[in-house]
């Protein structure tokens, strides 16, 4: 197997467990407080209405637009949402934000579900429906714009619905044997590494893309070619740990704050 | 009109986050490095790495500059 391929899967497989944990918070809680059957009409629906979407994105990107424009887009696309995952997880290692509390939003949406009335449409528990809807398809999305980005810039969409599968295996079994949301995951530490990859593979395509600027519209070439990649994680990734070195709160300093 | 404003609102927020200096900056470097490669008189290499340098100059002003927010 290739690095490339290594990558990919990487990529696909941290991105969609972190948010499969997330999702699998909100359906935990709509499900133990006010039912599972209404929870999972929520998530069926979410699941059909992304799956919709990914035939659909999939498909007009790979058929309509130039390779060098196709890296282009999809490359700008994902190197900001990278920058956005990356630049939390920064400031939360550095002790400028506050970790994310799955436990915490856990309380927070059981007593969301708890005050909420008893609205019934179409036979369902209409609260937790369009809660469990809107949790599996918002993490959802995420998901798949990852593996739509990967797998079309990559050539390899295969590999990406792998791994992505592989993130929702794992997450989906632990949170089925545990029955509560699993609140031990690294989450920062797996937001670094992911933003890390996607702020990568986003710079990397992003540039090949401008190749659509010149004379014949194909791709840029990175020197050093695919090495170019490893090139670009070393340098993301020492800017990311200089930054957390140069930013980080003193423990006294945070007492004050 | 409402669902118009909603579904603008929604891929924004999705896409853009909560640092829209960003996303503004790295279209913006993307943008230079575009009018480099149109004007042809650089080297691809040269103008890959120029813009990947600008796009990292751009993540670390980002950092930088919500740090000094968040120390306020």
């Amino acid at each position: 197997m290739t690095g490339h391929a290594v990558g990919v899967i990487a990529a696909t497989l941290l991105a969609s467990g972190v948010e499969f944990v997330e999702a699998l918070t909100i359906v935990l809680a709509m499900g133990t407080t006010r039912g599972w059957r209404s929870t999972w009409f929520g998530v069926g629906a979410a699941l059909v209405a992304l799956a919709a979407i990914t035939a659909v994105a999939g498909y007009a990107l790979e058929r309509w637009l130039p390779e060098a424009l196709l890296q282009l887009v999809v490359g700008t696309l994902l190197l900001i949402f990278g920058l956005q995952w990356l630049r939390k997880a920064i400031l939360r290692a550095a002790g400028l934000k506050a970790l994310h509390d799955e436990e915490e939003t856990y309380r927070e949406e059981v007593a969301a579900a708890e005050r909420a009335g008893d609205e019934r449409r179409l036979g369902l528990d209409w609260f937790a429906f369009v809660v469990s809807f809107k949790g599996v398809f918002l993490e959802g999305l995420e998901i798949v714009f990852i593996v739509i980005t990967f797998g079309v810039n990559g050539g390899s969409i295969p590999l990406a619905v792998i791994g992505a599968a592989l993130g929702g295996v794992v997450v989906l079994g632990a949170g089925l044997a545990l029955h509560r949301p699993l609140a031990r995951v690294p989450e920062n530490t797996i937001k670094f590494a992911v933003g890390l990859l996607l702020s990568t593979f986003g710079t990397f395509w992003s540039v090949e893309g401008l190749g659509w600027f010149g004379p014949g519209d194909s791709s840029l070439h990175w020197p050093g070619g695919d090495a170019a990649i490893l090139v670009l994680l070393a340098l993301w990734a020492t800017l990311a740990w200089a930054a957390v070195r140069l930013l980080s709160v003193q423990p006294r300093e945070r007492e004050a704050a | 009109m409402r669902f118009v404003a909603g579904f603008f609102r929604f891929w924004w927020d999705f896409i853009v986050g909560d640092d829209w200096r960003i996303a503004a900056g790295v279209v913006l470097v993307l943008a230079i490095g575009g009018v480099l490669v149109a004007d042809g008189d650089l080297s691809h290499a040269l103008v890959a790495a120029l813009t990947g340098v600008g796009l990292m100059a751009v993540a670390m002003a980002s950092i930088v500059s919500a740090a000094l927010r968040a120390r306020r």
